[in-house]
């Protein structure tokens, strides 16, 4: 239970948010409530050894293997801490961005929902809610992506976003599955330390594809990456929060989760990592809009996160959580930035900024510790990240150069944009022909936030040997299910990875001494088509293919309606027929009964004929001709109640039919055509399929018949010696009370039409 | 024998179902009239037929003679025959309703209900 009440807490909190923001003085007091949850995680991780975990369970769908599991170990702590932490910041940045907003109540509810569905993502232990829970990410982030829902844009956006992490959400939930079985457990606690049970699965490539393609969409790796940039369509704190440090790491969490039992996969995830790098970057490094630019150096992340995973050894492991840590620190801070710039002179587009250090001096600062962070300066957490990236590069036995060219390039590239999104708009001079920028420093609650993560981020480097021990060890630890060492250092010596620090360094001035150039060939890069478009082409076809369905189908014609039915129908009856072989016995045996031979001849007579004479006389004449030969049919047949009952009806049916019939206009001959055709044919053939089934159900009897005992109590026990009678108004005379419910229903309906002629609109065609 | 009678069930059918897809208001009546009898006739007559032995307890005898007809689809035939014509007089006075709206009897002209 222990682990469910910060879920629950959040949750709560999200629910209560529309009622109780509109009575406070400011909606900043709800980022108290992750706050205090963040306390809590990091009080937990304190009191846990860094290779201990802590785990609580409450019984849920035990049948399916789906119970309330949870565990809490370095890792998940970590990410939860992160989740929550970096949650209230966005909470109090919040405030002050939409601060007045009427759906305020709204925001906060959608954005506690995420939080509590992201914290339970990092601590469930059990596979199916660690779905549910993912499934609930994705569906918080389409509601927020879509927050401005007035503005189609937003919705389109938002839809392609959940479209693509759905889809990948339910690959992942084929290949849980999978895992699950193969594994034999759906505890992940459990689950980790069967490696070799996993691996030695048929299945194993299956589902090791599957959980990659889930992770792949949510993590927006290639080619699915392209709902990621869009996705800024969202708030900005949004952005900051879901779409840089929180939800789009999921993918990445799930991946180095498992890596432990889905290991060996080095040039899978290297590769998608790397594609993934090169593609954020090369495409971002075009960009002017401030959060484009910040949403494509999260893709270049991202990729450099998977790769990372892929090599899997315990330095890229490490590496990989120092550069998570540090990304989410100096990405929701650069991104909490842009949205001041844009709260602030009203525009995002980098070309048209400068020089907002003098006016936003405290936006200003924070941007710069987090520019430089995320271009790996030291002494910023982020330049250890780098550090250990090329590290783990030239540690490896096979593929290094591979590795750290990618890496190198990649870094380059993040360097240029780095400066870009955070120095830019700030210390750049005024360019011939710019305007002069309007703009005034947000308040407190705007800059406050993404100073505190860039201090962070600042903190964190400059006391290595602190993070090591804290965050980074427990969390290696919890992915690598056995306890390690972590000795963090801003200082390495003179080596390789100093070098290609300092390579980076230098390519990365230069192309940002280049970004005017770069610009100038932004539309020539938005212009490519790619994967977006196979989307876009997708949707489009599956909007054409449904029209065209239901164009076909949904005629609006009745008969159009009954022959596409009754012909489907008609399929599967001869279908059925001929698999089975079993067509009826249609000798005929035995003698010929001559009066019933009559009767049945006279019944096909009158239905042929009332189904062919256009006069109205006829028409009745021939359906009291069907009526009373079928009365006397079940007379012949020993059924005297039916032939009695029957006959009334019968009499009654004509008798209303001739009150009716001269009010309606005469019988119109239809043209006969090819449809007339068809439907003659069809009708003939079902008549017939519906004949062999009578054929064929004497040689059905599926249970014993209960006739015998009914007949058996009918006096005894009911004192009545018409057996079909006792049956009705005894054995089964809830079924008679329903029958005569549904005849005072009719009655009431038909009274109802009765009562009040409608005016008539149009002359009788 | 019961070749016959399937013979019958199946041209009952056939011409219900022919009648239903008839654009004629009448028709429409009259295919769910044909269609009913067919249904019932079926029921009726897949659970085998006996000639001339009703189920009907005999005064001193406490059940049937063995050999007497099955009551059970009989009980369950009567009741349809009795919501068929339940069934015969909502649909005409509902289509005759429709009809007055509408002022027409062409069933395919009733497709457009913002209409009336």
């Amino acid at each position: 239970m222990t682990l469910l009440w910060p879920i629950l807490v959040l949750a709560g909190t999200g629910f209560l948010a529309p009622l109780l923001s509109p009575r406070l003085r400011s909606a900043a007091l709800f980022a108290l409530v992750p706050a205090a949850v963040a306390g809590w995680f990091a009080w937990q991780m304190a009191t846990l050894g860094k290779d201990e975990t802590m785990t609580s369970s409450l019984p849920w769908f035990g049948m399916l293997g789906a119970g309330l599991d949870f565990w809490l170990d370095g890792f998940g702590g970590l990410m939860a801490l992160l989740a929550t932490g970096i949650g209230s910041l966005i909470a109090v940045y919040a405030s002050g961005y939409m601060g007045g907003h009427p759906q305020m109540g709204r925001f906060l509810m959608l954005l506690f929902g995420f939080m509590a569905a992201m914290v339970g993502v990092v601590v469930a232990d059990n596979l199916i809610l660690l779905f549910v829970f993912w499934e609930l990410t994705s569906i918080t982030s389409y509601l927020l992506i879509g927050f401005n829902h007035e503005d189609k844009e937003a919705r389109a956006k938002a839809l392609q976003a959940l479209l693509v992490t759905g889809a990948g959400g339910l690959a992942m939930l084929a290949g849980l599955l999978l895992l699950g079985g193969a594994a034999d457990s759906w505890k992940l606690s459990e689950l980790l330390g069967r490696g070799e049970q996993i691996g030695a699965s048929p299945m194993y490539p299956v589902f090791t594809l599957l959980i990659l393609a889930g992770a792949a969409a949510k993590s927006a790796q290639v080619p699915l990456h392209f709902w990621l940039p869009n996705a800024m369509a969202a708030p900005t704190p949004v952005s900051a929060y879901l779409h840089s440090a929180t939800m789009v790491k999921a993918g990445v969490f799930l991946l180095a989760r498992l890596s432990p039992v889905l290991d060996g996969t080095v040039l899978w995830h290297g590769t998608l990592g790397g594609v993934t790098l090169l593609t954020g970057a090369g495409l971002g490094i075009v960009q002017h809009d401030l959060k484009r630019i910040l949403a494509y150096t999260t893709l270049a992340v991202l990729g450099t996160l998977t790769m990372l995973i892929g090599v899997g050894t315990e330095l890229a492991l490490e590496s990989m959580v120092v550069f998570l840590v540090g990304h989410a620190l100096y990405k929701a801070a650069l991104f909490m930035v842009a949205g001041t710039i844009d709260h602030g002179t009203g525009t995002r587009d980098v070309r048209r900024l400068w020089g907002l250090r003098r006016i936003m001096p405290f936006t200003a600062t924070a941007a710069l510790l987090a520019a430089f962070s995320k271009a790996g300066f030291p002494p910023f957490f982020g330049f250890i990240g780098k550090e250990y990236v090329y590290k783990t590069g030239s540690a490896m036995e096979a593929a290094a150069p591979l590795l750290l060219g990618v890496a190198v390039v990649g870094n380059t590239m993040l360097f240029a944009l780095a400066l870009k999104a955070g120095f830019h708009p700030f210390w750049s001079k005024r360019q011939a022909g710019a305007d002069p920028v309007a703009a005034h420093e947000g308040p407190p609650s705007l800059w406050a936030p993404p100073l505190a993560l860039a201090l962070a981020g600042l903190a964190l480097g400059l006391f290595p040997g602190w993070a090591a021990e804290t965050v980074v060890a427990s969390a290696v630890c919890g992915i690598m299910q056995h306890p390690v060492e972590v000795s963090l250092a801003l200082w390495h010596g003179l080596n390789l990875p100093l070098l290609l620090s300092g390579v980076t360094i230098a390519g990365g001035f230069f192309l940002y001494r280049q970004r005017r150039l770069l610009w100038r060939h932004h539309h020539t890069v938005e212009a490519l088509r790619g994967p977006m478009h196979v989307y876009e082409r997708g949707l489009a076809g599956l909007v054409d293919f449904a029209k065209a369905q239901t164009r076909a189908l949904q005629s609006g014609t009745l008969s159009r309606y009954i022959f596409i039915i009754l012909g489907s129908t008609t399929a599967l009856l001869l279908w059925k027929f001929a698999h089975f072989r079993e067509w009826p016995d249609l000798a005929w045996r035995g003698g010929v009964d001559w009066v019933p031979l009559a009767l049945c001849i006279m019944v096909m007579a009158g239905a042929v004929v009332a189904t062919t004479t256009s006069s109205r006389i006829t028409i009745l004449f021939a359906l009291g001709v069907v009526g009373l030969g079928i009365a006397v049919i079940f007379l012949f047949y020993s059924a005297p109640d039916l032939a009695i009952t029957q006959i009334l009806v019968e009499a009654l049916t004509i008798i209303l039919l001739l009150m009716v019939v001269h009010h309606l206009a005469p019988i119109r001959h239809e043209q006969h055509s090819w449809g007339t055709a068809s439907q003659a044919l069809l009708s003939v053939v079902f008549g017939l399929c519906m004949g062999l089934l009578v054929r064929h159900a004497k040689e059905l009897q599926l249970a014993a018949s209960i006739a015998e005992t009914l007949a058996a109590w009918s006096y005894p026990e009911a004192h009545g010696r018409n057996v079909v009678n006792v049956i009705l108004v005894d054995f089964r005379a809830l079924d008679t009370f329903g029958e005569i419910v549904v005849l005072a229903i009719a009655a009431i309906g038909v009274a109802a039409l009765l009562q009040r002629e409608p005016s008539v609109r149009k002359e009788r065609t | 024998m019961n070749l016959v009678l399937a013979l019958t069930i199946a041209v009952l059918f056939a011409s219900g179902i022919y009648c239903l897809m008839r654009r004629c208001l009448m028709r429409l009546v009259v295919g769910l009239i044909l269609l009913g009898q067919g249904a019932n006739l079926l029921v009726f007559a897949a659970a085998g037929l006996t000639a001339g032995q009703p189920a009907l307890v005999a005064e001193g005898a406490s059940a049937p003679p063995p050999g007497a007809a099955d009551p059970l689809p009989q009980a369950l035939v009567l009741t349809a025959i009795v919501i068929g014509f339940g069934l015969t007089v909502f649909s005409l006075t509902l289509l005759n309703r429709a009809r007055k709206a509408s002022g027409t009897d062409d069933v395919d002209a009733f497709n457009r209900t913002d209409a009336v």
